[in-house]
Order: structure tokens, then C-alpha cells, then sequence
């Protein structure tokens, strides 16, 4: 039966469980795997450009055998000529196996969904969800960590504003014994309806905080976003801000030596680059298992789609 | 105030006062040709508070999932021969569709043609729906 992912929480975590079991067989036994998308097509529908995501998705199916069809830049093509998120999706239904999509509006990736005939798989919803994104999360922090259960989180940087944040919130949140420290200017707090619909509705403990070094002995995974300019109502607040939430080796004097640190990308000041050679950094571990992650993903739901 | 009682149609009692007009706007009564009387702050003989009242001069199909949007706890009686054949009391909609839209500049409802508008309700208790493609509060 056809089944898309739209939201993160479309997965249960059984799933979630074994989508990282099938990613974690396949970094131990890639050649199984080799032939598995044999004869089968991704459409990549990019309406906005996501080199990163994109290569991502396609590396993947590459991977698993499969072909990929690319609109690079969907918005140029059929969208400029008035045609319908679900004409579109209708469209790419006649000629591929399952989707990949990346749109700038919210809930595009739903309307995709339910016009295919096909999976979908949102790539990013404008600033709503990107699910995969959060699936190379929390196979980067079983890896690292071993475990989803008893680690303080936490989030640094732009959390008002960061889809990713909130995803990886919702994921972690259905664990046991997590707390999260987040740690933002007041500015890019992370918004009360995650925090109450989320952490407080669950009796999840957190703390907010605008020091990072205050922070950082007590954290296990270390999550790293960027402070935009452009959130700001004025440069000056941005330029006395803007350095308090960049990483580097004198902000982790008093961190633990098994932290995870890792960051969405793309990475512009926000992490020093000496840091790039600490065993803690984590964030190109993290590009790696979203290939691993995406792959899993297309693998279950071709398959279930056939069944 | 007296308005005669209604042979053959609907009356929506109930209504907490002043929201008449929102539900006269949304049933889309405005475009009926019979007679619609609008009684507000009415005094409820169960209660002694101020309430608004809709009687409609015929047996049209109600949106029970307007009245149930904008104000949960309204009951809808049906007359029939001068009788009052069914008396339903509305809940909240768990789905709404078509009746609000959604405010949110970068949902794709603000762009893509033919869609329904679609929202759900996520907590019952504050009477919170959101839309089921951005999540943006109606």
C-alpha cells in the first residue's frame, strides 16, 4: 500500500526502530543492498534549491540500484506555467516509483502526497517539517550514543525559527528520561507551543538558558544551528550576539569527553573550524547517515508500496 | 420580544450572545429567500444569561460543523408541522473542512488551486484547530 512521510511523527518509533536497523545493515553489508532498487525510479522535485539534500536523496538511490529522475529547479519549469502542486504530482506518478520533494510552501509535500499515486517523501516543507533530516539526527546519536533514553540535549542557537530543532525535540521527546537545555538569545527562544504542547504536556524536563559555556559541562549531544542575520530586528543586537553561540575548542574546555556535537548544515561561522578535528564533532558523521537513513526510507516504503 | 413560532424549519437555541451574526455569516444565511429571524441577548428561562437565538423559516441542511466550530454547546431543533421532531445538541468537529481558511501567507493553501481547507482539532480542551497542511492555529 502506498504510505508517504511527511512529518516525522508519521513514523511510530517501532518503525523508526527499523528504518536504523536497516541503515545500520546496510553501512555493515553494503553490497546486500546493491541491486535491492534495481529497475526502480526517485523523482527528485526540487522547487527550491537544496544541493545538499538533494545529492543526498540521489546518492541514495544510486546506491540502493535504482535510477533517479532530477528536476533541479521545478519552480523554473512547471510551476512558473501556473500547474498544481497535485498536477504535478500527478504528473510525476505516470513516470517514476516514489518522490522526493522539496517545496518552499508549508504542507506542499501533504497535497503531493495525496494526489500521488506514488510515496512521497518530503525533502522540506518551507520552515515546517523535514523528517529526513531528523532521521540522519537520530541515526548520528544511536551511533554515537547508543541509546535514545537518559541524555540531556542540547540546543543551541536559533531555535525560534529552526524546523530542525523542533523536529528532533518531537522525535527525542517520545524517549525515556531525556532533558533538553536550550540555550538561545531571547530573541530565538524556542516558541511556547513546543514547549507546551511538547515538553510540558510530557513532564519533560528542560531548561533555558543564553550561555552556552554554562551550559556545556552537564550535555551529551550538542545540537548546533545558526544565528541568522536576517532574525534580527538590528545589526547591533546581531553583532553583540552573534559570536556568544559560535563553538570553538575554548567553549568546550568544559565539556564531556563523549560529547556528540552536530549541526544540520550547511555550517556558515557558527562552528569554529579547528573544531572539524575534535573526535566529538560529529555534523559530517551526520551528512553520511542521512545518505544511510534516506536509503532505509526509500527501501520500506517501495516495499510496502508493492505490497 | 416576540417572534411566531415556525411551522416547518430550524431553530438554533443556545448560542452564546453576540456570536448570532458570525453564524449567520458562516451557514451562508444571507443567501436564503425565506424568512431568518435573529434574536440577540435573548434571556434563557433555564439560566437567566443572555443568549443569542437563529430561527430559519425552513428545513435546509445545517453545517453542524460550523456551529460546532464557533460555538460548541448550541442545540439545533427541528420543526416539523409546528412539532419538535429532533433536538441535537452540537459538539466540537473533530475535522473542518471548508469552513475557515487558513492565515498563514506560506501554507500552501494561500497558492495551490482547488484545495480544501482542512483543520483539525488538536486540543479539545482551548479549542485549538489547526490546519492540517502548515499546523498554523485557525
Amino acid at each position: 500500500m502506498k504510505r508517504s512521510v511527511i512529518d516525522i511523527l508519521d513514523l511510530t518509533p517501532a518503525e523508526l526502530e527499523e528504518l536504523l536497523a536497516t541503515a545500520l545493515d546496510i553501512i555493515d553489508n553494503p553490497e546486500k543492498y546493491a541491486h535491492a532498487c534495481a529497475g526502480k525510479k526517485l523523482a527528485t522535485l526540487f522547487f527550491e534549491p537544496s544541493t545538499r539534500t538533494r545529492l543526498s536523496f540521489e546518492a541514495a538511490m544510486h546506491e540502493l540500484g535504482g535510477a533517479v529522475l532530477s528536476v533541479t529547479d521545478a519552480a523554473s519549469s512547471s510551476a512558473s506555467k501556473g500547474e498544481s502542486v497535485s498536477d504535478t504530482a500527478k504528473v510525476v506518478s505516470c513516470y517514476a516509483d516514489i518522490i522526493a520533494m522539496r517545496h518552499p510552501k508549508e504542507g506542499a509535500a501533504l497535497v503531493a502526497a495525496r494526489a500521488a499515486s506514488i510515496p512521497v517523501i518530503n525533502a522540506g516543507d518551507g520552515g515546517h517539517c523535514h523528517p529526513t533530516q531528523t532521521l540522519a539526527d537520530l541515526l548520528t546519536i544511536r551511533r554515537q550514543k547508543g541509546a535514545f533514553s537518559g541524555l540531556t540535549i542540547g540546543l543551541c542557537g536559533d531555535l525560534k525559527f529552526g524546523r530542525t530543532v523542533h523536529s528532533l525535540i518531537n522525535a527525542m521527546a517520545r524517549y525515556e528520561n531525556n532533558r533538553f537545555v536550550l540555550i538561545s538569545p531571547d530573541e530565538l527562544k524556542l516558541p511556547s507551543y513546543v514547549k507546551k504542547d511538547v515538553l510540558a504536556e510530557r513532564g519533560i524536563p528542560y531548561e533555558q538558558t543564553t550561555s552556552l559555556e554554562d551550559a556545556m559541562p552537564q550535555l551529551d549531544v550538542l545540537y548546533m544551528t545558526r544565528v541568522q542575520k536576517e532574525r534580527f530586528f538590528n545589526e547591533e543586537d546581531y553583532l553583540r550576539l552573534k559570536d556568544s553561540y559560535i563553538l570553538d575548542m575554548a567553549k568546550l574546555k568544559n565539556a564531556k569527553d563523549d560529547l556528540c556535537i552536530m549541526h544540520p548544515l550547511p555550517r556558515v561561522n557558527e562552528i569554529a573550524v579547528e573544531v572539524d578535528d575534535d573526535p566529538r564533532a560529529c555534523y559530517f558523521k551526520q551528512v553520511l547517515n542521512g545518505k544511510y537513513m534516506r536509503m532505509a526510507l526509500i527501501l520500506k516504503l517501495l516495499k510496502e508500496a508493492a505490497q | 420580544m416576540n417572534i411566531d413560532a415556525i411551522q416547518n424549519g430550524i431553530v438554533i437555541d443556545h448560542i452564546t450572545a453576540g456570536r448570532a451574526m458570525r453564524i449567520y455569516d458562516l451557514l451562508g444565511l444571507d443567501a436564503l429567500d425565506v424568512s431568518v429571524a435573529i434574536i440577540k441577548n435573548a434571556v434563557s428561562h433555564k439560566t437567566g444569561d443572555k443568549k443569542d437565538i437563529i430561527k430559519i423559516d425552513s428545513t435546509m441542511p445545517v453545517n453542524f460543523d460550523v456551529l460546532g466550530f464557533v460555538d460548541p454547546g448550541v442545540t439545533v431543533n427541528i420543526i416539523r408541522d409546528g412539532q419538535l421532531v429532533e433536538k441535537r445538541r452540537i459538539e466540537m468537529p473533530q475535522r473542518l473542512t471548508n469552513v475557515i481558511r487558513c492565515k498563514n501567507p506560506r501554507c500552501i493553501t494561500s497558492t495551490e488551486r482547488a484545495i480544501d481547507h482542512v483543520f483539525k482539532l488538536t486540543d479539545p480542551k482551548n479549542k485549538v484547530y489547526r490546519c492540517i497542511y502548515c499546523e498554523t492555529k485557525a
